[in-house]
């Protein structure tokens, strides 16, 4: 591989983007019908990518692993979408929140990146709102915001605690219209194995359908991946079940360099571990520490009823060591602070791995009703889950895996060291450095496919108007074929006694405990042996029932788990190499006298990015500078 | 606590089903449904045999991908809950239970409890969208929507399109389904547009699906995980009447 080459455009910050655009080559109309491009996945980045696709005119299949479109985890999302539009007076701008996500993600982001992402935020709020997407409004019909963590304006859009969910239907609709027209066609239920790569291009997939077992091959002009991230390699994550790092990891094997893989970010507020068989943490969303205090005893090992605590015994900690942002400092500081708590003995709970978050001063304040107003479906949630009334008593959090700010390497066009495959939304790196401020995740998908990608690849593709269709029928898509029914039948032939959820969930505690919050290098190393060794006995072992040319979810779960040993193993070496303490990445020899996260940006202000080099061999490390001309790089102060 | 499960078992569409008991014992009640059968396919697979095919994903009541009828009843004996929400605390030790898939024509059995809802899928192809395309919208606060109206569309936007309703109805109706987002659209400006076109659009394309019509006996109303309310069925009927009266007008 050449060296990275981010294509940052030259210029001033605000103008980076409309210069580069506007110099950027186009497809003419007639000629986009006779281009085709694959979208992977189904969530918020990918359906707005192929619904603004199939407007523009191009011929777009979507594949996504759900039943429908509108299954994926993008519906999760609670808690709201950022945006510049200052609509609350209180001195925002899109150079804020382009500052603002750049401090977030403590200087390991690209500036121009960033704030592109920024910058097209607004258009995203104008064009939901023309889909109908029923965010909240105040009395006077205008729409509301509230605030989320780390930032000192109000500029999240939310739909009570469904934000997600009202989006991803947005997306979803927009797609819909493109089906009936026809420029959009939707593969449901299929697994994309393999990138088909011809001539040095990404030309097509190989998927499996889930029902019928059927290796499939699909030929476009170009790939885009919208996959999500890979936070599932903890087995317990507030992500979906199905969630997982297969498609990517199949394009970093095909040579699509893996940027900053240890950076992944641990949710604050999620439901503590109730049991044994648990597959699958609850989040409760960031905006809840709008109004929620969290706390702790401050007698260790206190195991009187919250309620009856009284309130000068009990220790605020995030109040106390955070006083100008409160309970509202990041997730990686909040997340951090709850395990420090819990680690020295404060934490609540029989296991003593959690700690409150309470809202008794806001009922108070407020009343009951304008809390029900703003969190009612969030406190249902809990009380669902935990049979314990949020009303009454404080909820019980405790910090889960949630989001991997790491993923492809993509330049300024979002596209991969593979000429023709784009990663957009989770799957690739760009816009949130160490850390992901709330909120922003929602914006990055929805602006990177609704708005950045369909003019970049257009560039891309202008190459492409003669090339006429691709043929599936080829030594490329043979061989990836071939290889993919191979895996399959590898896999399979193990014929063990364990299943693959019993594996996967032994591959979590190993991550969790060696790779998670808080790392070291004897920790780094030590998961990596004991992933060596869990992956042997995998490969042993592996039990699945039933048959490969059937609806065989067990399957499925095994051929996700076998590439999160590799994922894992990547993540561990990425952690190794970065000596120091930057955003959700905390090494245990860096850190400040206050036990804060201590960056070394003479040696470390890089994207590390990973290319793969065969399967025994150890991956090559590349290194992007990163180079900070728009903002002054600071020690990271939410105190 | 110990349960005596009956699951109905398919080996695939075409395949005769039927009820298979399965004893199990030393579930937690802190388990959720889902991790009960979990726990019960782990100890399937261990032993020897087939694990039962169900539909999930997020297991937190939002993605609408399971729904397992159960004990009579879709997604279970609790209300507002869907399946992956339901937890074992709310049965009693000892206690039989029967778990059913989705049992409607247009929605036919693909193996097990998981069952083929892309008849939903066509139905929102049909018109379930605001025709607009990326780069026209007008500035987000330059036509304001009242408080109320706002919420109202949101609460029919809640929709998880699980099709909870569908089984839960003795005529296996989607008049809820496709009430929820007609009516969304219907309540704010943005969607009046091609509010006639759409409802007229949906019913057609739910007839066609085999969906059958609504006798009012708000049973979907009622096993609704997310409490969507019948009326907003009287709202579709409302436009899509006056649909066909103002096309009737125009020819």
């Amino acid at each position: 591989m050449q060296k990275l080459d981010s294509k940052i455009p030259d210029g001033p910050l605000a103008e980076k983007w409309s210069r580069y655009k506007a110099g950027l080559r186009l497809v003419n109309a007639a000629n986009k019908k006779k281009i085709e491009i694959i979208v992977v996945g189904s969530g918020l980045a990918g359906s707005s990518a192929a619904s603004a696709l199939g407007e523009l005119g191009y011929k777009v299949k979507v594949f996504c692993f759900q039943d429908s479109p509108r299954r994926a985890h993008s519906v999760a999302a609670q808690g709201g979408i950022n945006a510049a539009k200052n609509y609350k007076n209180d001195n925002d701008s899109i150079y804020r929140l382009f500052h603002d996500m750049m401090k977030g993600g403590d200087y390991r982001a690209r500036e121009a990146n960033v704030y592109r992402a920024a910058e097209v935020s607004n258009d995203v709020i104008d064009h939901f709102t023309a889909l109908g997407v029923p965010f909240a409004r105040d009395y006077g019909g205008s729409l509301d915001t509230r605030s989320f963590g780390g930032v000192q304006v109000s500029r999240t859009f939310y739909a009570k605690g469904q934000t997600g969910q009202q989006c991803l239907l947005g997306t979803y609709s927009s797609l819909n219209r493109q089906i009936a027209k026809g420029t959009v066609k939707m593969f449901p239920r299929r697994d994309m194995l393999d990138v088909v790569i011809v001539d040095g291009k990404a030309r097509g997939i190989i998927t499996r359908n889930l029902l019928t077992g059927e290796i499939e091959r699909h030929s476009a002009h170009a790939v885009v991946l919208a996959t999500g991230g890979y936070g599932t390699v903890f087995y317990l994550s507030t992500l979906g079940l199905g969630s997982n790092a297969s498609a990517a990891w199949s394009a970093y094997k095909k040579g699509a360099v893996f940027a900053n893989p240890s950076f992944i970010q641990i949710h604050p507020t999620s439901i503590p571990v109730l049991n044994d068989y648990q597959c699958k943490l609850t989040l409760m969303s960031e905006s809840l520490r709008n109004d929620g205090r969290v706390w702790v005893p401050k007698e260790k090992g206190d195991k009187r009823h919250p309620t009856e605590i009284p309130e000068e015994e009990r220790d605020y900690y995030l109040e106390r060591r955070y006083p100008a942002f409160g309970n509202l400092v990041p997730r990686d500081v909040a997340s951090r602070a709850a395990k420090e708590r819990c680690d020295a003995g404060y934490g609540v709970g029989d296991t003593g791995l959690s700690v409150y978050l309470d809202f008794k001063d806001a009922i108070e304040a407020q009343g009951e009703k304008a809390i029900r107003d703003k969190y009612g479906n969030l406190f249902e949630m809990y009380e669902k889950i935990t049979g314990i009334n949020p009303y009454k008593q404080p909820m019980r959090i405790y910090p889960a895996g949630h989001y991997t700010m790491g993923g492809l390497w993509v330049d300024y066009n979002l596209m991969t060291t593979i000429p023709g495959l784009f990663a957009i939304g989770e799957s690739n790196f760009s816009d949130h450095g160490a850390n992901r401020l709330g909120a922003s995740s929602l914006m990055q998908c929805c602006g990177d496919g609704y708005f950045i990608l369909p003019n970049t690849i257009s560039d891309y593709l202008a190459d492409d108007i003669r090339t006429g269709k691709i043929p599936v029928e080829s030594k490329a898509f043979d061989e990836a074929a071939h290889a993919s029914a191979d895996k399959v039948k590898r896999i399979m032939a193990v014929n063990g006694k364990q299943t693959a959820s019993s594996f996967h969930k032994r591959l979590g505690k190993i991550m969790w405990d060696h790779c998670g919050m808080r790392r070291d290098a004897d920790g780094l190393k030590k998961g990596l042996e004991l992933l060596d060794e869990l992956e042997k006995e995998f490969w042993a072992d592996i039990c699945i029932p039933g048959s490969e040319n059937d609806y065989n979810q067990e399957l499925e779960k095994a051929l996700k788990v076998a590439d999160f040993f590799e994922v894992g193993r990547l993540m561990c070496e990425d952690a190794l190499q970065r000596e120091e303490s930057c955003g959700a990445h905390f090494r245990e020899e860096h850190q400040t006298e206050t036990g804060e996260a201590k960056r070394n940006d003479a040696e470390y202000a890089y994207v590390g990015a990973w290319e793969y080099q065969g399967a025994d061999e150890k991956p090559k490390l590349h290194k992007e500078p990163l180079k900070f001309e728009f903002v002054e790089v600071k020690e990271r102060s939410y105190k | 606590m110990d349960f005596t499960l009956k699951i109905w078992r398919q080996e695939h569409a075409k395949a005769k089903g039927g009820f298979k008991t399965y004893p199990l014992k030393d579930v937690s009640p802190e388990m959720s449904f889902l991790e009960m059968l979990d726990y019960l396919n782990m100890q399937l697979i261990e032993g020897g045999d087939v694990p039962v095919t169900f539909e999930h994903d997020c297991r937190e009541g939002i993605c609408g991908t399971c729904g397992l009828y159960i004990n009579g009843r879709p997604h279970g004996p609790m209300r507002n809950t869907t399946t992956c929400e339901l937890h074992m605390r709310e049965f009693t030790d000892g206690e039989t239970i029967v778990i059913e898939p989705w049992r409607a024509s247009a929605f036919p059995v693909i193996k097990d409890l998981a069952v083929d809802r892309s008849s939903f899928e066509r139905i929102m192809h049909a018109g379930g969208f605001i025709s607009t395309n990326t780069g026209c919208a007008p500035e987000a606060n330059s036509s304001p929507i009242s408080k109320h109206i706002s919420d109202k569309a949101f609460d029919a936007a809640a929709c998880i399109g699980c099709g909870a309703c569908v089984a839960a109805c003795k005529n296996s109706s989607a008049m809820l389904f496709a009430a929820a987002k007609i009516a969304q659209y219907a309540m704010i400006p943005q969607g009046k547009v091609e509010g006639k076109e759409r409802v007229d659009q949906m019913v057609q394309q739910m007839d066609a699906e085999g969906f059958g019509f609504c006798s009012n006996t708000y049973g979907c109303e009622f096993d609704c995980p997310k409490g969507i309310s019948v009326d907003f069925i009287a709202l579709m009927n409302r436009e899509f009447f006056s649909a066909k009266v103002c096309s009737q007008k125009r020819q």
